[in-house]
């Protein structure tokens, strides 16, 4: 088996619950991560509203799965990208959304953001330098 | 003979809101339900068009949707009103028709 590390693009497009694409999406970014791939997550459009934080789903009847979010340093799954541009349109800001880290075992696992803020031009070339990406 | 409209997309991802808001007739109402309730956001690039093409309805969101999606009532345009299912259920059973913009 090849020993060649891929990176891996999942795209996020869509606001939670009132579709599966989100939770479908952290599903097999979970189960990929088995793979020791080079893994990154791209939130934009109303894929930011996935990390929105406060998120309350006793009255709508379905799983919060908002705070796997905050798990996925734990499987080396440490680079979120957010589109500024995306945030803007939709009246929101990093104070919004949920504060999620990760430990950096390369430097005495210090505590560092996952979410990393780009711009729409950013976006394009972190889109362009995978290998593979995949669509929610 | 007012009319209940119910919108579920989030209106930066489909134009369904803008055609309900369209197409309702003053005294009408819009509630905005699953994805549909980031239409009922203040500050956003859809606003101005939601506070004119909305002047002449009343609009509803629901929230328990709301809720969901960790948008506080804080961040709701002006003229935006917040029911339960109980308040669903009252505005189906006052309008003489419900009309469902999938």
């Amino acid at each position: 088996m090849s020993e060649q590390v891929k990176k891996f693009l999942y795209v996020n497009r869509k606001a939670p619950y009132g579709t599966i694409y989100a939770q479908e999406s952290l599903e097999v970014v979970l189960i990929g991560a088995a793979f020791d791939q080079d893994v990154s997550m791209a939130f934009l459009d109303d894929g930011v509203f996935q990390l929105t934080k406060g998120q309350d789903t006793k009255g709508i009847g379905l799983k919060n799965f908002s705070a796997t979010f905050r798990a996925l340093g734990d499987y080396e799954v440490t680079k979120l990208y957010v589109e500024k541009e995306s945030l803007d349109e939709r009246g929101l800001t990093l104070d919004d959304l949920q504060n999620i880290e990760y430990e950096d075992e390369d430097d005495d696992y210090a505590e560092k953001p996952s979410i990393r803020l780009v711009s729409r031009a950013e976006m394009a070339d972190v889109m362009a330098e995978q290998d593979v990406v995949l669509s929610f | 003979m007012a009319t209940l409209h119910t919108v579920n997309k989030s209106p930066f991802q489909n134009p369904t809101l803008i055609s309900c808001l369209g197409h309702a007739k003053a005294g009408d109402a819009v509630l905005m339900i699953e994805d549909g309730v980031y239409g009922a956001m203040n500050g956003t690039a859809l606003s101005d068009a939601m506070a004119t093409l909305g002047g002449d309805v009343s609009l509803y969101v629901l929230g328990d949707d709301l809720a969901a999606r960790g948008i506080d009532a804080a961040r709701l345009a002006d003229g935006v009103t917040s029911v339960d299912y109980d308040g669903f259920v009252d505005l189906a059973a006052n309008h003489d028709r419900t009309q469902n913009w999938l």
